[in-house]
């Protein structure tokens, strides 16, 4: 029986800061942060929340590999633990990492739950961009950017992260994850003007469908800033490691468009399951070649070129993701969709990709409000129409970048009118309010609550401080307990958090 | 197949009027096109002027 998925969402943002003659990404994204926790701090009334509580790194092994060994020491440390780096009260983290701004979501028990709460990000971002302008000095600003690449070979992530069930031998995920993550391209990429790879293998790429695929060289690996590989094998569950899995992968683009978004989270929640039920049966879309057919998908505009696959047949993308919604249908036939978040949501993921894909074969450029790669390309075709540009102009570049930027009136993906699936006043609760029903209901409550009492806080515990008593850490190694419906009442009835660990038997 | 189109129907809005088979949308071409031009006067206010300039500019030290 498949596991009920858990989602998230870890988003880097590139980063400007202007009106400086030397900016530096990682001060800019330190004052960014703190100019966003320092109001948040002013604004609470009783001053409580001017107590930051920062991240724990005690269980932090990102040296650790899926495929069953460690490889601690041998990498760079990916945690650098002296920089800004704090806990929301919606669950979330956020932090300075790699040189950008990172806000990694609460844990989601649905993909729309996922939207909301990546939504919430792209607002706290916002609202960080208003607070640094407020704080810098006149003619400097910090702008953020909610895409992967600045176009001169220098890329950052968006991952997802799912839970799993453990049992599932890793190479079964290999090997029915990876010819989706070759596939999805066609309707999760964010697009992108030109190609940054070393090679293209001869052809012309004047627009991609992925900001991404450029950047992948390896099929499977531990590695996320150099030789990225397809599939991203670390393994640091932040949960039961005895049950659980959590797949974090690397590969995707980071999306304005929340159908997308919606989709990219709720397909692999289904493929997933299906994964774990040994639902593929033996067909076996191994590519021959992975990254290079993950390139020339990128690259192919058609959507129509088919690529070899290791058994010596050919398909082309749309083949692959037709049999896994044929698949996917008939899996939830028969097993229901609570695992994927319920029969409403799970419902409406079936929905939305049985019409992007039949859209994608019959008319691409009817999904303009629902693509970025087909909103992009509506817009560009747009301006090469009216001023004769060709693909190479810096204008259509300078476009290309701008669509990503967060700030109102100046996104060129609002202006383009994408559909929206939550309302502005969701997403602005949801940047205070964690998720109801996954563990982040107990942290992000606990920090809103109990904000003096808290030590630390990480994805699996919470350390408090109760004052003349050694800290005491709560492990929570369950993703889906701590929730709204378990703890809630308990926690809000608690006037501090020793009383709470008490009732609580903690 | 069959199933698919029957899915493309059903999706479709409203009892009365005719089920088409292509999608059709009830502004014509130009009018499309003009709305889309003001779409791009719009951009262009809020654009740097110097495109070259602004994306020689934009450049990020990698991440992950």
């Amino acid at each position: 029986m498949a596991l009920p998925k858990v989602y998230g969402i870890e988003t880097e943002y590139g980063i400007r800061h202007t009106g400086v003659a030397e900016p530096n990404p990682i001060a800019a994204s330190s004052v960014l942060i703190n100019a966003y926790l320092s109001e948040l701090a002013r604004r609470s009334e009783t001053g409580a929340r001017s107590e930051r509580v920062g991240w724990d790194f005690e269980d932090e092994h990102p040296g650790d590999d899926a495929r069953g060994f460690s490889r601690e020491g041998s990498l760079p440390p990916e945690v650098e633990t002296h920089l800004v780096n704090a806990v929301l009260t919606n669950g979330a983290r956020y932090y300075v990492d790699h040189a950008h701004p990172e806000y990694s979501s609460p844990e989601c028990s649905d993909p729309l739950q996922g939207v909301l709460w990546d939504r919430a990000g792209e607002r706290i971002l916002v609202a960080s961009m208003e607070a640094a302008r407020r704080q810098l000095p006149p003619g400097q600003e910090i702008v953020v950017y909610k895409n992967n690449s600045d176009r001169k070979g220098n890329s950052y992530g968006c991952h997802e992260n799912y839970l799993m069930d453990r049992s599932v031998p890793f190479g079964q995920v290999v090997k029915h994850v990876l010819p989706h993550f070759v596939t999805r391209q066609i309707w999760s990429g964010a697009g992108k003007v030109g190609c940054e790879a070393a090679s293209t293998g001869g052809a012309e790429v004047t627009l991609q469908l992925t900001q991404r695929a450029d950047f992948f060289e390896e099929e499977v690996g531990l590695e996320t800033t150099l030789k990225r590989p397809i599939i991203n094998t670390r393994d640091e569950p932040h949960a039961d490691a005895g049950r659980y899995r959590r797949l974090h992968v690397i590969i995707g683009d980071a999306n304005r468009s929340e159908v997308q978004t919606f989709l990219k989270l709720g397909v692999m929640g289904f493929v997933l399951c299906m994964v774990e039920d040994d639902w593929f049966g033996e067909r076996d879309f191994t590519p021959a070649r992975p990254v290079h057919a993950l390139r020339q998908i990128s690259y192919d505009l058609t959507l129509r070129k088919p690529f070899d696959l290791a058994d010596g047949t050919t398909v082309t993308a749309l083949d692959v993701q037709w049999e896994h919604l044929g698949l996917a249908r008939k899996w939830a036939d028969e097993n229901g969709m609570d695992a994927v978040g319920g029969e409403l949501v799970g419902a409406e993921v079936l929905r939305r990709w049985e019409q992007v894909l039949t859209a994608l074969e019959t008319d691409p450029m009817s999904l303009a409000d629902q693509l970025d790669w087909v909103a992009k390309k509506k817009l560009f075709d747009a301006y090469r129409e009216r001023d004769g540009l060709e693909w190479k102009h810096p204008k259509l570049a300078q476009l290309d970048l701008v669509y990503h930027d967060l700030r109102p009136g100046k996104d060129l993906a609002g202006k383009l009118g994408l559909e929206r699936l939550v309302t502005e006043a969701e997403a602005a609760s949801a940047m205070t309010t964690p998720p109801p029903t996954t563990r982040a209901w107990f942290r992000g409550r606990c920090l809103e609550r109990f904000p003096g009492q808290i030590a630390a806080a990480n994805w699996d515990s919470m350390v408090f401080d109760l004052g003349g008593e050694p800290l005491k850490r709560v492990a929570m190694m369950e993703p889906l307990r701590g929730t709204a419906e378990i703890v809630g009442p308990v926690l809000e009835d608690c006037d501090d958090a020793g009383e709470l660990l008490r009732r609580l038997g903690a | 197949m069959a199933e698919r189109e029957q899915i493309k129907k059903t999706s479709t809005r409203g009892t009365e009027e005719v089920v088409d088979d292509v999608p059709t949308t009830s502004k014509k071409g130009e009018e499309l096109k003009a709305e889309m031009d003001d779409l791009l006067d719009e951009i262009d206010e809020v654009l740097e002027v110097n495109a070259e300039d602004f994306v020689r500019s934009y450049v990020q030290k990698g991440g992950q």
